[in-house]
């Protein structure tokens, strides 16, 4: 058994008073959870907190809130380690390295109904129903099941393990800019139906989520719901693949979201840092024959971006002669570009996604070693295990 | 007042599935749960759901599995039903757009389990229940025309018209506090088990046998109360369940000196023989120092290829980190019994219907009886779904030709009055909720548990009849409208206490030993007296005691050995 002081965050909405932050002690061994102390105030000190819970198991998605500032589960999280952290941080910043408070806070970009308890319905549902959140196969079922490639459902299957608790949505940052972004759990569901063979809709789908300017290039790469997700979901994965599938299928989105991504990539590849005057041009008009025959749209999106650029030079942002013509940005000193190009070339070869499901924990190729394969072969090879079950 | 043909309470696998039979019937329907429906808990059903789809399986063969694993409890002619529509069930799901594990084929892959002559478990990795149950709150949304949603709306009591048929329930809707009448043709219970009752148990903490104890007090009979299921394979303390798709890949069972124990219990079956067989194996283990000091065996998954365990298994190899520290694909976990399901519950027919015309129970609260006195693994999502729509649909049908009865506002005011006691009651005008709670989970656990005997059941009735009275002035701390989960707390111990009293009194009665039920004083099965199930009614002096015949089909009761 251990002390560890709880600092909540608490709303009574019925008492007329703003937030207010209340610290309990509470009594645990170290391996239990943040919810589990919660749990012994309510029992023991004060029923009035309120925080949704349910199932204790990181199951039922109920209990998401902040602990120490990081989006996440209750049940999940050790109280041992949460204190750790909130140590650690608190060492960082020239505060005493033990003793210090955890703290525990309502999840963010949604509004607060009582403590630790937000309005999921108005900031993740309405959005959920949003992406058309059900399949939509074509015609009649087959008589038995679909027959579909195994890979394809483990694949879904990791934005299947979505369990809804809200917790990337309270870490999402694009989301805290721009409330109306769909975000990442609800895009995550969206290519649950996306990557399934047997929904009809995919290019529907995919344009809607491209064309909305709340939609899939609303993120900004920013790695922070991969970290809150609490089931290995990796929403902003699930959004880039979306991304991946709009552009293969050549849709064009109006916010030139896909092209602006591609520009970067070619950007990179050619030179190493990025030449920002090459960037808007790409974007728009990408290639030599491109920029020789702008379409009506490249010219208009060009001219719509000169404030900007405009800006960018009076800030001080782009002052140097190289980044303002375009084409003469350096490239990386000695070998270095052949080292990126290499770079390219390798992610190009293992060009596959990381799913959980699929491969296990990152950097856990013992298994494969086990069956005697390489790595890379290993991890979409069937398993075979159907067989081996049937014979248990 | 709202009103709805159909009214479900409580929106897990049972309830989603019932509402969306109704909406198919062209009913309108309402579907009431007092958390959002994908906090259920059917979530945590992991394994699988069993089927005899493959064609060189029967569904002869599932349901005599079912039989001989209900110890010849249950009753034949709706475990026929059950696995007869088993197959139909899986396909539905598979064009709902459940994402099923594939076989190399791309067709539906099985896996092996408990008690089972085939590998007929169907499954999404370890998370088969969660997967489903999102699937069909997916359909929810899609068919939002005629199926209302009260998310977070708490259903306290029934409402029961002049001529004894069920027309409403009471509701409070837990973000602001306010009480509702709804009315309704047909009501269906599906609000899940009351595991909450032990301590610790695998059951979320919303399992409080809600819908059983509202049918129970409206005057409907319960049956097979005392068939409570302990899980082989739950981390000892937290109560957190490890799949029996573990053992159904191959992990083996071992005592502190090594020894595969089960070789002694159950030689064919070993580690897949039922899970009261497996428990029982365990426990023995257990209670004559074989188990470890800290009053566990051990489960060893390393012996399933570590890719396999990443794919199938994935959510047990989480569990084991996050709540064990254990990493499950290089050392053995330490597990023991826990508490896990409720076979008995709100007595029904196939049809779902209880003994009060307009009122239907399914899923968990309800006994029709399949599980008899064990349920095997996989079959609980199974009978969720199977009977979640028989009651659906017989429910549509009802309301299809009944005229609408009004409920009386009384059943409203009864229900307000009660919540103003409550929030009436001063800090130490008695005993604290959680503490009662506390108290009858540790009672439960240590009384009626794997082995049971007179003494210590008596023992346990008599601490659930003074908790009883207890409870009638226990209090809380919160007196307001928004969000109360006090309030609710205090309400759902006492559906806790009528739940609990129901099963001591059942296993007091049952003097044989039969599935779940393993009687110390009485250890042998006794067909001669005890093929029968115990009703109970609700009296003023508690639960009064009948009988009711099992019926049997096409499998005479034999000696059950794996």
């Amino acid at each position: 058994m251990a002390d560890y002081t709880i600092k909540v965050r608490r709303y009574q909405p019925e008492s007329g008073e703003p937030a207010y932050w209340e610290e309990f002690n509470v009594e645990l061994e170290p391996s239990l959870s943040v919810l589990d102390g919660l749990l012994q105030t309510k029992d023991r000190t004060d029923g009035s907190l309120a925080v949704r819970c349910s199932c204790r198991a990181a199951i039922c998605g109920s209990c998401g809130m902040k602990i120490n500032g990081q989006s996440g589960l209750g049940c999940k999280t050790q109280i041992g380690e949460a204190q750790a952290l909130a140590d650690k941080k608190a060492a960082a910043v020239g505060g005493a390295s033990e003793g210090n408070v955890i703290t525990i806070e309502p999840m963010g970009n949604q509004p607060v109904i009582k403590d630790l308890v937000t309005d999921m319905e108005s900031t993740h549902w309405e959005k959920f129903r949003r992406v058309t959140p059900w399949l939509l196969p074509a015609g009649t079922p087959p008589e038995r099941e679909y027959i579909v490639e195994p890979e394809s459902m483990i694949d879904i299957t990791q934005s299947m393990a979505c369990i809804q608790c809200g917790a990337c949505v309270s870490s999402c940052l694009s989301m805290e800019a721009d409330p109306l972004f769909i975000g990442p759990a609800a895009l995550a569901k969206a290519y649950r139906f996306v990557g399934d063979p047997r929904d009809a809709e995919t290019s529907e789908r995919l344009t809607d989520l491209a064309h909305d300017p709340h939609g899939i290039y609303d993120c900004t790469h920013c790695f922070s719901c991969i970290d809150a997700c609490p089931k290995g979901v990796a929403p902003m994965d699930q959004i880039m693949r979306l991304r991946r599938k709009a552009g293969e299928a050549g849709i064009e989105d109006p916010n030139s979201g896909h092209s602006h991504e591609m520009a970067f990539v070619k950007i990179i590849e050619k030179k190493g840092t990025l030449d920002e005057s090459m960037l808007l041009q790409e974007s728009f008009a990408p290639g030599v024959l491109g920029k020789l025959m702008p379409t009506k749209r490249a010219i208009k999106e060009m001219i719509g971006s000169l404030p900007t650029a405009i800006r960018g030079i009076k800030t001080g942002k782009m002052r140097s002669l190289p980044k303002l013509i375009p084409g003469i940005h350096h490239k990386l000193p000695g070998g270095a570009q052949d080292e990126v190009k290499a770079i390219y070339k390798h992610a190009e070869a293992h060009n596959e996604e990381f799913n959980l499901y699929i491969k296990g924990e990152e950097g856990d190729e013992e298994a494969a070693v086990q069956e005697g394969l390489e790595p890379d072969a290993a991890d979409y090879l069937p398993t075979g295990a159907d067989k081996e079950a049937s014979n248990g | 007042m709202p009103s709805h043909d159909v009214l479900v309470i409580g929106a897990g696998l049972a309830g989603q599935r019932a509402a969306l039979a109704a909406a198919e019937q062209g009913v309108s329907v309402g579907i009431v749960s007092k958390v959002h429906p994908v906090r259920s808990h059917s979530n945590a059903a992991q394994g699988g759901i069993n089927a005899a789809l493959n064609p060189e399986d029967t569904w002869e063969s599932h349901a005599y599995d079912t039989v001989k694993g209900s110890d010849y409890l249950g009753d034949q002619d709706a475990i026929e039903v059950m696995c007869r529509e088993a197959p139909e069930e899986i396909l539905y799901l598979e064009h709902l757009g459940v994402t099923f594990h594939r076989n190399e084929e791309g067709k539906l892959g099985t896996r092996a389990f408990g008690g089972a002559s085939a590998a007929r478990t169907y499954y999404v990795a370890d998370i088969t229940g969660q997967a489903i149950m999102h699937v069909l709150y997916e359909q929810l949304m899609k068919y939002s025309e005629q199926i209302t949603r009260y998310e977070e709306w708490f259903c306290s009591s029934l409402a029961i018209d002049e001529k004894g048929e069920c027309c409403g329930v009471v509701t409070r809707n837990v973000a602001d506090g306010s009480m509702q009448l709804f009315g309704a043709k047909s009501v269906i219970l599906a609000t899940g088990g009351d595991g909450q009752i032990w301590k610790p148990t695998t059951n979320a903490l919303i399992c409080t046998g809600d819908g059983i104890a509202m049918a129970y007090r409206a005057g409907a009979k319960l049956m097979d109360m005392e068939m409570i299921q302990y899980h082989p394979t739950t981390l000892a303390g937290k109560g957190f369940l490890i799949t029996e798709g573990a053992r159904g890949e191959g992990a083996h069972l071992l005592n502190k000196n090594g020894e595969r124990f089960m070789e002694r219990d159950a030689p064919n079956k070993m580690e897949l023989a039922s899970r009261d067989v497996v428990s029982r194996a365990e426990q023995t283990e257990i209670n004559e120092g074989r188990g470890f000091p800290d009053g566990t065996v051990a489960l060893d998954i390393t012996v399933v290829p570590k890719k396999r365990i990443h794919e199938a298994l994935r959510e047990i190899v989480l569990v084991g980190r996050d709540f064990a520290g254990v990493d499950i694909t290089r050392e053995p976990i330490h597990i023991k019994p826990g508490n896990h399901y409720t076979m008995g519950g709100v007595k029904t027919d196939i049809e779902g219907r209880t003994d009060i015309p307009g009122l239907y129970a399914a899923g968990e609260t309800a006994c029709v009886s399949v599980h008899g006195g064990n349920r095997l693994g996989a079959n609980s999502l199974l009978d969720t779904l199977i009977f979640g729509k028989h009651s659906g649909r017989d429910a549509a049908a009802r309301a299809l030709r009944t005229d609408w009865s009004k409920p009386s506002e009384k059943v409203l005011e009864d229900e307000q009055n009660l919540i103003d006691d409550i929030n009436g009651r001063e800090k130490g005008s008695g005993r604290r909720v959680s503490e009662i709670k506390l108290e009858l989970g540790q009672t439960m656990d240590k009384h009626v548990a794997v082995f049971r005997d007179e003494a210590g059941i008596t023992e346990a009735l008599e601490t659930v009849r003074r908790l009883k009275e207890e409870a009638k002035s226990a209090y809380i701390d919160d007196h307001g409208q928004v969000f109360n989960q006090d309030l609710m707390a205090a309400i759902e111990l006492t559906y806790m206490l009528d739940c609990a009293e129901c099963s001591c009194v059942a296993a007091l009665e049952r003097k044989e030993s039969r599935g779940a039920q393993t009687r110390t004083d009485f250890p042998e099965r006794n067909d001669e007296e005890w093929l029968k199930h115990i009703d109970l009614e609700r009296t003023e002096d508690g639960p009064e005691i009948s009988y009711s015949e099992v019926t049997i089909t096409q499998w005479q009761p034999e000696a059950r050995t794996y």
